[in-house]
């Protein structure tokens, strides 16, 4: 308890809580982190959540329609529990296609945390606990089968975690490199700056998505699925950064001439030090911004280099390889759940553009709502 | 003016030299080129012993001059753009990649240009209905809608589109023409058909666009109306239309026409996408394959040409915003 002669701070709000404040004024930025938050979840902890193993064939069970989760039996009869009816295939006799017939007289309950196939969860735990699932013998393919009958629902959640992790890892790294040059840039200035507001101009003159295709081509075919994933990682990451470092440069110039780096130059902090600790932290609200905004459009990028067939390679899956099956009309005519994907990959970035958004109005804490 | 425009291109010229250097760079980043392809297809499809077909393709890629230091290559390839404006020679075509390019140019551009026009215009008029209309409900929808714009990948929504259209309306889809029109002359009935195909990568293409313009007007349009000279002009009693119009809108427009530059090579970056879903006869599915098969000159070429059309349209996008803000001398 502060006594009469330590004067008490000053009762007043910090940039940090009027940040809060203004984010939490934005029903939409609150949604988008929400979605956000729970697409990690998701898709960190994948294998739990997917009722199937994403790359188990089984030929028996190609294309089906997205399964009727019933609360309601043949009968009428209520049930708390729901259940899904077993499915018998068929042929269409006029269309020589597979059809697939409910059949009402065997029921499959849906369980909570059931225990099915096993997985490792980053690598280290085995388990074999899974989110929901039916008995042996029945089926939950909420969102339908692909070509091969694999789970729709359980490859977009693993095709979820690719396309996020590779988002938000070159998102990551790309707001570091932007960052640490732009500040460098920005505080050192004369032939490092000269060079280096060269590249970005050269950089920034390329439309990013055909210049991704070219670097993508270069991945050698030979690698690992992996192996492509850390690439596509490096080319986003490569190139995605001058967008920052121009805007942290900007920054960075302005704050050079404060007093506090003045002060620090005159105790005889060295540089580096004074750009990580006094400069940069200046900028880094910035930075976080402008992290939320790169990730949606990397998660585009990916989407459309994958589907055009230069990005992730298959057996490993993401939105855009899964959407990559959807390409002829004819499939898509059959089978249009298997356009589903595109639906998460405009989730996952309209929650991040709602982030995005209410994150950069809520750091500018000069100006008025 | 003329100063100002000479002046602008002499500083350009190092960026075009840097940009021509790097896109040669990275279409010669992949291992092997065009003949590592070829002399796979020789084996597998024309027979060939392997040694026979190594032997072919050494031959060839001395007569094409790529067993050359890469350097040289460069020199060659930038010197006969420059003197003769020869863009090098597309393997997978066999013809200059000038011709293939400028065959594929037309539609490509007015495919770009008509999303660019679509965006612009759509873009506009809706803003400043949203600006005038604050926190209406029409307001709230377009704001909705221009996030959802800006977050529909091109492919996906060409695919819905092309879905909706092909089994709910029954229409033909892909390509600029149904088939019994591909090779017809051009009559009426053919320019209408054309039209319906036409406005699908059009609106796919400008509807990230749309979005974006939309919001950029509508927030500029919200900060000028609250500016003093749009009270002055309020209270001098004119009528809200004409300070709207007049006065407001003039003052918004500046961000969009700064954008018209910058957008001219992501409309054509996403008319790659669509175009391939769409199966269009453009740039688009030509780069792609280019890229594949290492058809390098080709590739390289066009990765140039859509950042060269970058430095460009900024220039004239500057050029424009002298012309339409009076308050920017080029001293």
């Amino acid at each position: 308890m502060p006594d009469a002669t330590t004067p008490s701070r000053p009762k007043g709000t910090t940039t940090f809580q009027l940040t809060v404040r203004r984010f939490n004024r934005s029903p939409l930025a609150k949604i988008g982190g929400v979605i956000v938050l729970f697409l990690f979840v998701v898709t960190v902890f994948a294998p739990f959540f997917a009722p199937y193993d994403y790359n188990r064939t089984r030929l028996g069970m190609v294309y089906i329609p997205p399964q009727r989760v019933h609360f309601f039996d043949e009968a009428g009869q209520f049930h708390l529990r729901p259940f899904t009816y077993a499915l018998t295939p068929d042929m269409d006799p006029d269309t020589w296609r597979r059809i697939y017939t409910e059949d009402t007289s065997r029921r499959y309950p849906i369980y909570l945390f059931v225990r099915s196939w096993e997985y490792r969860l980053f690598g280290v735990f085995t388990s074999d606990l899974h989110l929901f699932g039916t008995e042996e013998g029945g089926t939950v393919h909420l969102l339908g089968t692909d070509k091969l009958g694999r789970d729709l629902l359980s490859r977009i959640i693993f095709g979820g975690r690719v396309s996020m992790y590779v988002a938000f890892f070159g998102a990551l790294v790309s707001a570091f490199l932007g960052a640490v040059i732009g500040a460098m840039s920005g505080y050192y200035g004369g032939a490092f700056d000269a060079v280096t507001q060269r590249i970005i101009e050269l950089l920034l003159s390329f439309p990013t998505l055909p210049l991704f295709m070219a670097l993508s081509v270069a991945i050698p075919v030979e690698w690992p699925p992996f192996g492509v994933f850390l690439g596509i990682i490096g080319i986003f990451s490569l190139l995605s950064w001058p967008v920052l470092a121009r805007e942290v440069r900007g920054k960075v110039l302005s704050y050079r001439e404060e007093e506090f780096v003045t002060a620090a130059h005159a105790i005889g902090a060295p540089n580096p030090y004074i750009i990580f600790k006094h400069v940069l932290p200046n900028v880094i609200s910035h930075v976080i911004v402008i992290l939320t905004i790169t990730i949606p459009e990397l998660i585009l990028a990916e989407g459309a280099l994958s589907f055009l067939g230069l990005g992730i390679q298959p057996p490993m899956v993401s939105w855009g390889v899964l959407l990559s099956d959807a390409t002829t009309l004819e499939t898509l005519g059959r089978n249009p759940w298997i356009m589903l994907p595109g639906i998460a990959i405009l989730v996952t970035v309209l929650a991040f553009n709602f982030l995005g958004d209410g994150l950069r109005d809520a750091v500018d804490t000069t100006s008025h709502l | 003016m003329t100063a100002f425009i000479l002046r602008r291109l002499v500083y350009a010229l190092p960026t075009l030299i840097l940009i021509s250097f790097f896109s040669f760079v990275v279409i010669n980043a992949p291992p092997g080129d065009y003949m590592t392809t070829m002399q796979a297809t020789l084996v597998s499809q024309a027979g060939m012993s392997p040694g026979e077909a190594r032997a072919l393709v050494q031959q060839m890629r001395e007569a094409y001059g790529l067993d050359r230091p890469f350097l040289v290559r460069y020199g060659q390839w930038i010197g006969n753009i420059v003197l003769s404006g020869d863009f090098g020679f597309s393997f997978s075509f066999r013809r200059p990649v000038s011709e293939v390019i400028w065959s594929r140019l037309g539609m490509t551009l007015l495919v770009a240009l008509l999303a660019h026009m679509f965006s612009v215009i759509v873009g506009v008029l809706i803003g400043i209905y949203s600006a005038t209309h604050r926190g209406s409900l029409g307001d709230s929808a377009f704001t909705v809608l221009a996030f959802l714009g800006l977050s529909i990948p091109n492919f996906f929504l060409a695919l819905v589109i092309m879905y909706v259209l092909v089994f709910n309306f029954g229409q033909h889809v892909g390509g600029f023409f149904s088939p019994q029109y591909v090779i017809a002359p051009w009559t009426w009935g053919r320019f209408v058909d054309f039209l319906q195909h036409l406005w699908v990568p059009v609106v796919v293409v400008g509807t990230a666009g749309t979005a974006r313009n939309m919001r950029v007007m509508r927030a500029n349009l919200l900060d000028v109306l609250n500016s003093n000279y749009v009270r002055t002009a309020r209270s001098k009693g004119l009528s809200e239309r004409k300070v709207i119009y007049k006065h407001a809108v003039r003052n918004s427009l500046q961000p969009i026409i700064m954008y018209l530059g910058v957008a001219m090579p992501f409309l054509l970056s996403g008319e790659i996408v669509t175009s391939a879903v769409l199966n269009l006869p453009t740039m688009g599915p030509v780069f792609l394959n280019a890229l594949v098969t290492q058809d390098m000159y080709l590739a390289g070429s066009f990765l140039m040409l859509l950042a060269v059309v970058l430095v460009i349209s900024n220039l004239l996008a500057d050029i424009v915003l002298g012309w339409v803000d009076p308050r920017i001398s080029y001293a």
